[in-house]
């Protein structure tokens, strides 16, 4: 197996002004006069790490990183070339709230050296927007975008779709008004119903559930529509304009290494996939007193890398080099089905799936593949 | 020390199931100083975990008391007791064979009901002297004067007869008592006849083997003799004779009149046939006491071991419950959609109830169980019958001359205001009205013969919904009688799914059919294709559902923060759907199998 130092770096911010009635990601709510001394502790996270490389790509998510200030994220980042350096040409996403996205404060980030800027608009119809617990308005989206069109290398704008609350043509126009804005790249996200949320707690006392046929004729349309302005999908939720997709997502789904700071982030270094403290008090305490936040770790077996890397490459639309894996997987009854049922294609070494709607369905199969030996 | 014979007398308590038969007994021990109070376990007699917690007797019991008279004379009391439910009415009957007389107990509350009756028959046939009892007239609700109509009405005598107990607090005891020595006769029989013993009842012990129950009519057994059994003609030497007080007690000898247990060292329940008579070896020209008739399995379901490993285990267990349930028989059975089990024949829906829940409980087996049916009378073209007690084993049509089903008489007790209620239900089960009997102006009796396979299903729940559970009922096998009867199959995208196939009558096969289709829509996940859902008649097809292929089966996001969760996600996925069962092509949960044969109230 080889073993390439990381090019590539997530960052987790995970403030958040309130928790989102969808979201299971590790954010904490209120607590933003912690963000100084949160920054603080990522830097010396940092800086207590070992030097990889040149970074290509640093991912700043959340949470909101947007709700903290540019100052932070510039402490950050300097902490990050400090240690790593940074290419000439690195790409450095941040994750924003369109709320937070003032005349100010585009130009602050670019400032820091954000180069693409992440928008979570996730509708530009105020029902949806609505009954997603969101609070900006859709203007503040169209004036975040036209502002970072202006400072920024990539612009992305992150959509949800198939609420009950959303209608065909609302999400239609949502797309059609995203095109007109003309980002660089659009996210389009199937609502999910995680386990633990307030979400999955008002469907289980009667609300609504998203309709499963009526979120595969949603994300039917996202493709279509965006397809036909020029945005090529190359990843299940994932459209670009040719030459803006995101870099850093790429190495992930590449299976290569990355990087990882901040409370709950995961990354993936020298074989081993690790994990840090999700908790915020315990993760400041742990840098604080100078013990990595780290909370647990595994190491990759050759077969794992091997799953993992056609897990990750088949929700790429290019497909993934088929390899030993996927010559394991055609040779099974599941891998024959599916390619009979034209659902997997496998042409010149590589293995695609056909109908990303039907993405999970393959890889179950794939990620339950018997060890094989030998090349 | 021998009892003399005019002091003996041997009885039953027969009732209604919750009448208080256990309580009772449980009151006449206690009086008659046979266990303290110390010793007094609620319901004594009933053993069983599944006896004590549903309240019934499956296995009759019998002990010995020792009573003093108001006059001072000392009697022995055996007590045999009887089942309490309709399945175990021939385990009632051999029980009373071995009596001179029974306690009729009623509830003084609810009247007489359906068991009531067809106990009190059961003990009129058999030639006994009947002691009338009301309980519970402690109960704010009970009614004697009422109640003690109804019984002499039924019973032909006064019903200042009716002797009125409350077994919980023991009030009207004393009386029972002496009436039971004064009403009952003494047994006959002689000590220097030659030896006929009533073998009534058996069980298996672990460590002792074989336990018959016997009653000695006539002639004197003692520890130490050979003893014939007639029937099975085999001879074994009587290790030990005892009599239960209700603890096991040796003694030297049973005489006439006596009742005990009889231990020999047969191993195997097989060797035992309950119903035979015993006598020495070297009596010649003996005629054997009557028997029973054999119990005959009525009810038939597949039970399948949810994991197909626990196969063999699930044989073990039948054959460890059958050593004290001869009734219980089964034979292999192949189903393409549940594997490897057996088809096991019941006494009753109880029974079926009861063996099922004793083999998941005591055994800790997961079992599926196929809709129970009945044995059905086939006559082929060529004039050979057969049996069949399987959907899966009916011929075709075409090789068919005659299909028959077996009938019951059922008899259900009701207040009047439910009689139309009662008859409405009957009728929708292909019932016909056979009788019409008022026990009194409010209450009375329906006799109907209606098919066995309209009544294994969820007849006496409905029944007891339906009149708010006033209704009380009691069946006996009847005939068997032609009938327009077709085989439904359901199938899986094409397939036939042997479990859910079902004999049913024609003009019911459309309802089983849509009913089996629908709920089938709702248990089979939606997977990469359309699957159709047909239930049909022979080729013809008369119900169809379709499950819509899954269109989505995705997760929206998938970055660095995800991938080992969401590798072992769909790892732990895959390994649930390997606990599907294939039909086909098709997955089928195994909660889908269990679901659809679930009987709901309206089918």
């Amino acid at each position: 197996m080889s073993v390439q130092a990381p090019r590539a770096c997530y960052v987790h911010v995970p403030f958040c002004a309130r928790v989102c009635p969808y979201c299971d990601f590790a954010v904490v709510a209120g607590r933003n006069r912690d963000a100084e001394r949160y920054c603080a502790a990522v830097e010396r996270e940092i800086r207590a790490d070992s030097p990889a490389r040149p970074l290509e790509a640093v991912f700043i998510g959340g949470g909101t990183p947007s709700s903290v200030s540019p100052r932070l994220i510039g402490r950050i980042l300097g902490a990050l070339a400090e240690r790593h350096g940074m290419a000439s040409d690195v790409e450095i996403s941040l994750e924003s709230n369109p709320e937070d996205l003032g005349a100010h404060a585009v130009r602050d980030l670019a400032g820091t050296g954000v180069t693409r800027l992440s928008i979570g608009a996730q509708s530009l119809d105020p029902v949806v927007l609505d009954a997603l617990g969101r609070v900006h308005e859709p203007d503040d989206v169209l004036r975040a975008v036209d502002a970072a069109l202006d400072l920024m290398h990539s612009v992305n704008v992150d959509l949800i779709f198939g609420h009950p609350a959303e209608s065909a043509a609302s999400w239609q126009e949502t797309l059609a008004r995203v095109v007109a804005a003309g980002p660089h790249h659009v996210s389009t996200y199937m609502l999910t119903v995680e386990r633990g949320t307030a979400l999955s707690r008002a469907i289980a006392g009667g609300a609504p559930a998203p309709d499963e046929d009526v979120q595969a004729d949603r994300f039917e349309m996202a493709v279509r529509v965006l397809d036909a302005a020029g945005y090529g999908h190359y990843e299940v939720s994932n459209h670009a304009q040719p030459g803006h997709e995101c870099r850093y997502n790429l190495d992930v789904w590449a299976n290569r290494s990355y990087l990882a700071y901040g409370l709950g982030a995961h990354g993936y270094r020298d074989g081993v996939r690790f994990r840090n403290v999700r908790a915020l008090d315990a993760y400041l305490s742990r840098v604080e007193a100078g013990d990595s936040p780290r909370q647990g770790e595994e190491r990759m077996s050759e077969w794992d890398v091997e799953l993992e890397r056609l897990m990750l490459g088949l929700r790429l639309r290019t497909g993934v080099a088929a390899g030993q894996g996927g010559r394991a997987f055609l040779a099974s009854d599941a891998g024959r089905r599916f390619v009979a049922m034209g659902i997997v294609s496998h042409e010149a070494g590589v293995l695609r799936v056909e109908r990303p709607l039907l993405t999970d369905a393959v890889i179950r199969e794939v990620v339950a593949l018997p060890r094989v030996s030998g090349p | 020390m021998a009892t003399p014979i005019s002091r003996i007398r041997n009885f039953s308590i027969i009732a209604h199931i919750d009448h208080g038969k256990s309580t009772l007994a449980d009151r006449m021990l206690e009086r008659t100083g046979a266990v303290t109070e110390r010793e007094m376990r609620e319901q004594l007699l009933d053993s069983m975990d599944i006896e004590r917690e549903r309240g019934i007797t499956i296995k009759a019991q019998t002990v010995r008391l020792a009573y003093t008279a108001p006059d001072g004379s000392d009697y022995v009391l055996n007590l045999i007791d009887t089942p309490g439910h309709v399945d175990f009415s021939y385990e009632v009957s051999r029980s009373l064979a071995a009596c001179e007389g029974a306690v009729l107990l009623v509830d003084a509350a609810q009247g007489v009901q359906a068991q009531t009756l067809a106990n009190a028959y059961l003990a009129i046939e058999a030639g006994l002297e009947i002691v009338p009892v009301l309980n519970k007239i402690d109960l704010p609700a009970a009614d004697p004067e009422a109640r003690a109509y109804e019984i002499a009405a039924i019973l032909g005598g006064d019903p200042d007869d009716v002797i009125r107990v409350s077994a919980k607090t023991g009030a009207g005891l004393d009386e029972l008592l002496a009436r039971i020595v004064a009403d009952i006769p003494a047994p006959t029989g002689r000590a220097d006849d030659p030896l006929r013993a009533l073998v009534f009842d058996s069980h298996f012990d672990a460590y002792r083997g074989v336990v018959c129950s016997i009653r000695v009519m006539d002639g004197t057994l003692a520890s130490g003799d050979t003893a014939l059994f007639m029937a099975t003609g085999g001879r074994h030497e009587v290790a030990e004779l005892g009599v239960l007080t209700p603890f096991a007690k040796p003694v030297a000898a049973l005489g006439p009149g006596e009742s005990g247990y009889l231990i020999t060292g047969v191993k195997e329940i097989d060797r035992i046939r309950v119903g035979d008579t015993v006598t020495h070896p070297h009596h010649k020209g003996i005629t054997p006491l009557a028997g029973y008739a054999e119990p005959k399995p009525m009810v038939f379901s597949g039970l399948f071991p949810s994991d197909g490993d626990d196969f063999e285990r699930l044989r073990e267990a039948l054959e460890k419950l059958r050593l004290n349930d001869a009734s219980l028989v089964w034979q292999p059975e192949t189903s393409r959609a549940l594997g490897f089990g057996f088809r096991v024949g019941f006494l009753g829906l109880l029974h079926m109830e009861i063996v099922r829940e004793r083999l998941e409980r005591e055994y800790d087996l997961d079992l599926v169980a196929t809709a129970p049916s009945v044995a059905y009378r086939v006559t082929m073209l060529d004039g050979s019958a057969r049996e069949v007690k399987s959907p899966q084993d009916l011929p075709d049509a075409a090789d068919r001359l005659k299909l028959e089903e077996p009938y019951v008489r059922a008899m259900v007790i009701v207040p009047s205001e439910f009689t139309g209620t009662v008859m409405e239900l009957l009728q929708a089960r292909r019932g016909l009205l056979d009788g019409m009997n008022y026990l009194t102006e409010e209450r009375l009796e329906l006799t109907y013969h209606v098919p066995l396979a309209e009544i294994v299903f969820d007849f006496f729940d409905t029944l007891k919904s339906r009149t708010r559970g006033f209704a009380s009922l009691d069946y006996e096998p009847d005939d068997y009688r032609e009938s327009d009867l077709v085989k439904v199959d359901i199938l899986l995208a094409g397939e036939p799914v042997d479990a859910f196939s079902a004999i049913a009558h024609k003009d019911k096969a459309y309802v089983y059919g849509r009913s089996m289709t629908e709920k089938l829509r709702e248990l089979i996940p939606r997977q990469l294709f359309d699957i159709a859902i047909q239930a049909s008649i022979g080729s013809r097809i008369i119900a169809r559902e379709t499950v819509k292929a899954r269109r989505k089966d995705v997760t929206a996001k998938c970055y660095g923060g995800d991938i080992s969760r969401k590798k072992k996600l769909l790892q732990r996925q895959k390994e649930g759907k390997k606990r599907m069962k294939m039909v086909g092509s098709v997955e089928v949960p195994q909660d889908a199998f269990v679901a659809a044969l679930r009987v709901d109230e309206d089918q």
